[in-house]
């Protein structure tokens, strides 16, 4: 019977879709053990976003308003406060950067056990037991946490966001707690890098470019078109990002962003362990690379052994015929 | 000023498709493995050697103490710190089973109590475990403020003051802190302006390096004779108690196997078209 509380996280105007990936395990938890989830909608825009949250299925959603850009600090006592007052067992939130900052300072308030960055859920009766991902990406292993509550973190790309229920959770306001440490931490802004294209942990199809692309240059004339018509969105080996063509956020790999498109493309990518980490999941995988014993190969579904300089190209013009045939 | 860095051993990350799980997934094998330090704490001790050194007459603005929980082996992983440059270590001798992120940030605490450093500077997770919350439950445990992810960092005066740009999902999210701070690390706080400490001269140009300085030859000689305090777990009183067990441990779904090689632009469409049903 866990009763499930999930932290939103809200955007500008509106809920960050990964949030509907926590609320899928939330639903998923709930629905394995004969409980119920909640969600919580924290933030400047709690309120605006509560009746966005309010059509996927919870039992409430509780709203707390909290001025100002993100700061963990304050935020974190208030979650506490609202899932002792609600009862819940776990409190569950995205493995985003968010997620991955906020959560453990909630769940030390809570003495909850922390299960991170999970990829499955298994439900043995009425135990949740999680699946993780380590040793980057190479085991997965089950944790089981002995702790009455329990923090977990969701990997968005193993989770398949909630769909709408057509219903209307009933929305209350949950009481804003202070926390003393708050007033050391001040929020001073966010330098955003403005894209046109589908976020990079969100997008159906992305196309990444290694060092291989040789310039910033030809990341801008060789491998954007591509990127263009297909819809998708721009990645990064961490080679490349190193090397300035791309700016840092691109990354894909343990040390930036794990996605798992349902088409990969890898461009002059030779495929270091940690980048594989960030991309194994993906549903299709096509490497462009001249050198076909690239590492690459090992996860690659499709290999063209190729100059990128004449594949990507040709291979632009075919999908936007295809596209239009 | 005063830094405590935290570090761990871990199997080498390049050699992480060698790691074996014994017969009924009880357990991942480590024999046989090479350790290394966890890259993100290298980065980590990259970054607290930036600011606490002036850069252009490589004088030492205060002390950097390296502290990590394992086995008696974990010796050799504060040894390559100290190698780099940090000045002494603390070896909180474990097993690394009876280990996670609660009962290490619980050690940590008590070591912080004791040695009141200005800043812990640490990696932002482990490259075997990827919990990634040993940093924010020391911050939470301290009361202090915590940075996670931090891909700058700024101080003109010793680390009171703290200016911090977070890595986030589509840019950089700034913040102004009053130390003594938890702060967490990724590869870009060793891009080379990511680090000031308004001694080292603003211009200065550390090197493009995906990984922290190498020791030098006479930095591993004066290691040899930088001290390295033991101490057990209980001894800090903390209990060796994990908040979780795993089981199950398997290698993930192999993938299609071998790739498809295919010749040309126009068979690789097709295949997707037909084959993956992608396009």
């Amino acid at each position: 019977m866990a009763k499930v509380l999930v932290i939103a996280e809200l955007t500008e105007d509106g809920v960050r879709k990964a949030t509907l990936s926590a609320i899928s395990f939330a639903a998923q938890a709930a629905g394995g053990t004969g409980g119920s989830f909640d969600v919580l909608s924290i933030g400047a825009a709690a309120t605006g976003a509560a009746s966005k949250l309010a059509s996927y299925g919870a039992g409430k959603v509780l709203t707390a308003t909290v001025d100002g850009g993100y700061v963990g600090e304050r935020y974190a006592a208030t979650i506490a406060a609202a899932v002792k007052n609600g009862a819940y067992d776990v409190v569950a939130c995205c493995a985003t950067a968010y997620g991955k900052d906020l959560l453990p300072r909630v769940a030390v308030k809570l003495e909850a056990g922390i299960a991170s960055d999970i990829v499955g859920l298994n439900v043995d009766g009425g135990t949740l037991k999680y699946r993780r991902s380590m040793y980057a990406g190479n085991v997965l292993g089950t944790l089981t946490l002995s702790t009455a509550l329990q923090a977990v973190s969701v990997r968005q790309s193993e989770f398949e966001p909630a769909a709408e229920s057509g219903g209307a959770s009933a929305v209350e306001a949950v009481d804003v707690v202070d926390d003393a440490v708050a007033s050391r931490i001040r929020f001073v802004g966010v330098d955003v890098v403005k894209s046109e294209r589908p976020e990079l942990t969100e997008a159906d199809v992305v196309v990444s470019g290694g060092r291989a692309l040789k310039s910033a240059e030809n990341f801008t004339n060789v491998l954007e078109p591509l990127v263009d018509a297909l819809d998708a969105a721009m990645g990064a080996s961490r080679a490349a990002c190193d090397a300035g063509y791309v700016p840092n956020d691109l990354q894909v790999g343990q040390t930036g962003k794990v996605v798992a498109p349902k088409l990969y493309l890898a461009v002059g990518i030779s495929g270091a362990i940690q980048h594989l980490a960030g991309m194994k999941g993906s549903k299709t995988i096509v490497a462009i690379n001249k050198d076909k014993e690239a590492p690459i190969a090992q996860v690659a579904d499709y290999f063209l052994v190729s100059d990128l300089f004449e594949a990507v190209p040709a291979l632009t013009e075919a999908v936007k015929a295809a596209k239009a045939g | 000023m005063k830094i405590l860095v935290p570090c761990k051993r871990v199997s080498d990350p390049d050699n992480a498709n060698k790691v074996k799980i014994a017969e009924g997934g009880t357990a991942v094998v480590a024999d046989g493995l090479e350790f290394k330090p966890n890259p993100f704490d290298d980065w980590g001790v990259e970054a607290a050697l930036r600011l606490n050194e002036n850069a252009s007459t490589n004088e030492s603005l205060g002390e950097i103490i390296v502290v990590s929980f394992g086995p008696a082996e974990a010796t050799q992983t504060i040894r390559q710190f100290l190698a780099m440059g940090a000045d002494r270590g603390v070896l909180v001798k474990s097993e690394d089973a009876t280990l996670d992120s609660y009962v290490v940030a619980k050690g940590l605490k008590a070591i912080v109590d004791k040695e009141q450093p200005d800043l812990v500077l640490m990696g932002k997770q482990s490259a075997d475990g990827e919990s990634g919350a040993v940093g924010a439950i020391l911050a939470e445990l301290l009361g202090w403020p915590l940075a996670f992810s931090a891909a700058t960092l700024k101080t003109s005066d010793g680390g009171k003051t703290l200016e911090v740009g977070r890595e986030v999902d589509g840019g950089i999210l700034n913040l102004s802190i009053d130390g003594p701070a938890v702060v967490t690390v990724g590869d870009r706080i060793i891009a080379p302006g990511a680090v000031k400490n308004g001694v080292t001269p603003d211009d200065h140009a550390y090197p493009e390096s995906d990984s922290g300085r190498y020791a030098s030859l006479k930095g591993i000689m004066k290691a040899k004779k930088k001290p390295i305090e033991e101490m057990e777990l209980s001894a800090l009183g903390v209990e060796a108690a994990p908040t979780g067990d795993y089981s199950d441990f398997t290698m993930p779904p192999a993938r299609s196997g071998t790739a498809t090689f295919v010749e040309s632009v126009q068979e690789l469409v097709e295949k997707l078209q037909t084959e993956a049903k992608v396009l």
